[in-house]
């Protein structure tokens, strides 16, 4: 099923019964209806009820008011997504106004993570927008008396044949008479009509960021409110035995401390539990929290240790596992194979990091919550607020601010229900504000990631078997803490999906128990998978002695669209369908030949301390290929002059906020290759803030990062997080190409390279 | 009693002495455009001027700005319209949006000492600053434009 809604569903509504006071009396409100992700459309089919989508509203005055109901952390979406809609009604973007939509399931998913906001609700808000230019061109030709045919919608007017002309506000009321038109009448644009898709507009919010005036989760203020800062178990699971708050309370500012209970398993979002300090400032209730005397049992997972951990989860995956792919037969043709290679890599856990630390505020009130905060999943801060409060998530309304950065940290509002729960026994505001060391020691991570990889190859060098074996805590534990295998959607970031051209192949899974909360973090299971693939293929370059561009053209072969489902293979696709966006490679051997073209890759070879690394990996239905130029110096230290990422993503709606995504993950992924690591020692986190969970900085980002946009008609996909999985490869690639040191464990600055 | 002023206006504080210029800026102000990103001076998002001085608020005592005079986020032009500003929505430097505070004021710090800053002075001025977003090279070539150097 596709994700385009059905015109029909298109209603005018009532503006008292779903707007509240958005909207003036006299506007014109056009309410869609649209399918959300094929996962929740089941769900809606059971419950029989359409759930209203995207709004918007025209004032009599002209000014076009259009919700934004995707999460705004840095992608741009909370502009691009009501621009669409703008540019398909024909409207004028100055006399737009943007405002953001509280949680709601009304609004079909909410939860801006998978990069999906673009090709999950593109098709949807295009229909809702041509369907408001439709009715609006019908209006004046009532009002005319003349044929619809006559009148064209140009640029926030309708224009008759005849040149007389009338503003879209002069229509509001008129046009909200008219019968919603049926998907047969309706018209999408064609490219050429474009007015502001595949160029872009400035994000609405860039000039208040610029003079402090965006209001993040962290800024947000209610009258009343007090300030929370949470002492919560070192250890993940510990239980509180009991605290001394005597020289919390004698902190000047400090009013009280408040218990909150410790999640039931599995914990899900809930809020961890802990002691809270409660005063009239964030200084003062942090100073507070500084002196609590906290006893704790801390639990079955004291015995978490990361090195440890590293050498099961290496026992684990040298031994045959459940095979989640199959083709050929792997083990004859190593039977019979003259050379075979072998190697293990490494991907620590991960830190989120945004540099918004978690924040929120929750008033409680009469069974009632209201909450403002930072979440990427407003839907999510209902239900898990609701479920804390013992109170149905109908009676939550969540305001959603500005992110300080996401990441997927901020899907999981932990840090919601902390503030509510304090709310309801405080009977008043409250505002819970998370330190930078707490953001670090109670994250969601990044799974930590054992692989084993070996291949066969040929006289020419080319795999004639491959076989990789991953083993990592899964993401699934958060709501299953039994869970031990790699979940499908793990499973298809990047391991079940190998493009290769090998005749026999294996891809396997080992178990691995559970002692942290695991989260998704941007790019998530492609992160250490596409780390081992595309190092492991380069090892295989290498040793054949072959141009790495050459070597990974042979190895994906001729361009085709992988049938995974005839293997027997169980392949999410990110939840679409494989026919509407096949797994092409084509498309892949597309970006590495233009990622090479531009990046002079056949003119740089490499010299001593120089050279190229390259890496593509399609995840989140997008194909990118990174080529990164290092410099290693005669001390080891590295630097990245230079990053070439191509990308093929379809249609591009916003060509700057798409160089910019990736600009983002060119430095988000060398942070993952160079510097972040994050340890347990007896179960507790090491690391605590930037000094020792290290992200890049100016100068250790890539100096540039050229991004090449591959023009396309494709469906268009999402670009938040594709950027991510190939950098880590190819900085290690062209490290080894500048070095001869193969770097297969994450962090690289722990390996001396000279 | 600690006297200072914020953006042009005398102040003064009689809460304690210790509070962090951030938060007294923060949560008593109400001037939420300085943000909190570490609280160890480690990341610059709370970057304002004190005495004309890049400094990290978070680690500033209400003490030792005592007398002094803070610039911070909102008063460096009230208009917007300070050269990094400007180059900085030119540029559609911002991603999140959230260090850009600290940034621009270290930037603005930079400018005023070093007016026509190389590579290496932008490194050296800027590494304090983080942006986990990944919009450095935006960064650079704003402050190079505000500057009106070759990018």
């Amino acid at each position: 099923m596709s994700q385009s809604m059905s015109p029909e569903s298109i209603q005018v509504v009532s503006r008292r019964g779903f707007l509240g006071t958005i909207f003036s009396a006299g506007a014109f409100v056009l309410g869609a209806q649209l399918l959300p992700s094929e996962a929740q459309a089941a769900k809606l089919a059971a419950d029989t009820a359409w759930h209203p989508g995207i709004w918007l509203g025209l004032e009599p005055d002209g000014t076009l008011i259009i919700l934004a109901h995707r999460s705004e952390m840095g992608t741009g979406i909370r502009t691009v997504l009501p621009m669409v809609l703008a540019d398909e009604m024909e409207a004028d973007w100055k006399r737009v106004k943007i405002e953001q939509a509280i949680g709601d399931p009304k609004y079909g998913s909410q939860n801006t993570d998978g990069s999906c906001s673009i090709r999950d609700f593109i098709v949807t808000i295009r229909e809702a927008g041509a369907s408001a230019r439709l009715m609006l061109e019908r209006a004046a030709a009532e009002k005319w008396k003349v044929p619809a045919s006559e009148c064209k919608a140009v640029n926030h007017q309708i224009v008759h044949k005849s040149g007389k002309k009338l503003g879209y506000g002069e229509l509001a009321a008129l046009a909200a008479l008219q019968p919603v038109p049926k998907s047969t009448e309706l018209r999408l644009k064609s490219p050429s009509e474009f007015r502001y898709m595949g160029k872009g507009v400035p994000s609405t919010d860039l000039s208040d960021i610029v003079v402090g005036k965006g209001t993040f989760g962290m800024d947000a203020r209610v009258p009343g409110m007090v300030y929370a800062s949470i002492e919560r178990s070192p250890v993940y699971g510990g239980r509180l035995k009991g605290h001394d708050d005597k020289a919390a309370l004698a902190v000047k500012g400090v009013q009280q401390t408040v218990v909150i209970d410790g999640f039931k398993p599995p914990h899900a979002f809930q809020a961890l539990g802990g002691v809270a300090v409660i005063a009239d400032n964030t200084w003062s209730a942090m100073q507070g929290r500084k002196k609590l005397k906290v006893d704790w049992d801390l639990g079955a997972n004291t015995s978490f240790d990361s090195e440890a951990y590293k050498k099961s989860l290496f026992e684990t995956a040298r031994k045959p596992q459940k095979q989640v792919r199959n083709i050929g037969d792997v083990d004859a043709a190593f039977a019979k194979a003259d050379k075979i290679h072998e190697a293990e890599y490494y991907v620590p856990m991960l830190a989120h990091a945004a540099m918004e630390p978690p924040a929120a505020i929750a008033e409680v009130k009469d069974g009632k919550a209201t909450v403002w905060t930072a979440t990427q999943n407003p839907q999510a801060v209902q239900e898990t607020v609701g479920a804390a409060l013992g109170i149905p998530k109908e009676n939550v309304i969540c305001h959603v601010t500005l992110l300080g950065g996401g990441f997927g940290r901020k899907s999981k509002p932990d840090y919601a229900a902390e503030a509510a729960i304090l709310s309801q026994k405080l009977n008043k505001p409250v505002k819970v504000v998370w330190s930078r060391e707490e953001d670090i020691k109670f994250d969601f991570y990044h799974a930590v990631a054992a692989m084993h990889m070996k291949a066969a190859t040929d006289a020419k060098g080319r795999p004639t078997a491959w076989l990789q074996r991953s083993v990592f805590p899964t993401i699934g534990s958060t709501f299953d803490a039994s869970a031990e295998y790699g979940q499908e959607f793990e499973m298809g970031m990047g391991w079940v999906d190998l493009p290769y051209d090998i005749p026999n192949h294996r891809a396997e899974n080992g178990p691995a128990k559970n002692h942290i909360r695991q989260g998704w973090m941007r790019a998530v299971a492609n992160i250490y998978h596409a780390f081992a693939i595309h190092s492991f293929i380069d090892e295989l370059a290498a040793s054949a002695g072959r141009d790495r561009v050459e070597y990974l053209l042979d190895v994906i072969g001729t361009p085709k669209h992988l049938d995974l489902e005839a293997q027997g293979v169980k392949y999410w696709n990110n939840g679409k369908p494989i026919k509407e966006y096949p797994l092409d490679t084509g498309r892949l051997r597309n970006v590495i030949q233009v990622a090479a073209d531009k990046s002079g890759w056949a003119k740089k070879k490499p010299t001593k301390g120089r050279a190229l690394g390259i890496a593509a990996h399609r995840s989140f239905l997008a194909y990118v290929c990174a080529v990164v130029e290092v410099e290693v110096d005669d001390k080891g230290q590295v630097k990245i002059p230079r990053v070439d990422i191509a990308i093929d993503a379809g249609q591009i709606i916003d060509p700057d906020r798409v160089k910019a995504q990736l600009e983002g993950a060119a430095v988000f992924g060398t942070s993952i290759a160079m510097l972040g690591e994050i340890t347990a020692a007896n179960g507790q986190i090491q690391q605590s803030n930037f000094n020792n969970y290290r992200v890049a900085r100016i100068n250790e980002a890539p100096y540039v990062t050229h991004v090449h946009l591959i023009p396309s008609t494709a469906i268009p996909v999402g670009v938040g997080e594709p950027g991510v999985p190939p950098i880590a490869p190819a900085i290690a690639n062209a490290i080894f190409a500048a070095t001869g040191k193969r770097v297969r464990d994450l962090p690289i600055r722990k390996t001396k390279l000279v | 009693m600690v006297q200072l002023k914020v953006n042009g206006t005398a102040r003064q504080f009689d809460g304690d002495p210790e509070m962090p210029l951030l938060w007294y800026l923060r949560d008593l102000l109400e001037l939420t455009g300085t943000k909190f990103g570490c609280g160890q001076g480690l990341c610059g998002a709370c970057t304002v001027h004190v005495d004309g001085v890049a400094t990290r608020s978070c680690l500033t005592s209400l003490q030792s700005a005592a007398g002094k005079s803070v610039l911070t986020i909102e008063g460096l032009s009230p208009a917007g319209t300070h050269p990094l500003q400007t180059a900085w929505k030119a540029c559609a430097v911002p991603q999140c949006g959230y260090c850009q505070s600290g940034q621009i004021m270290q930037a603005a710090a930079l400018l005023k000492e070093k007016p026509k800053p190389t590579d290496g002075d932008i490194d050296q001025a800027m590494q304090g600053n983080i942006c986990r977003c990944g919009t450095y090279q935006r960064i650079r070539q704003a402050i190079k434009q505000a500057a009106g150097v070759k990018a």
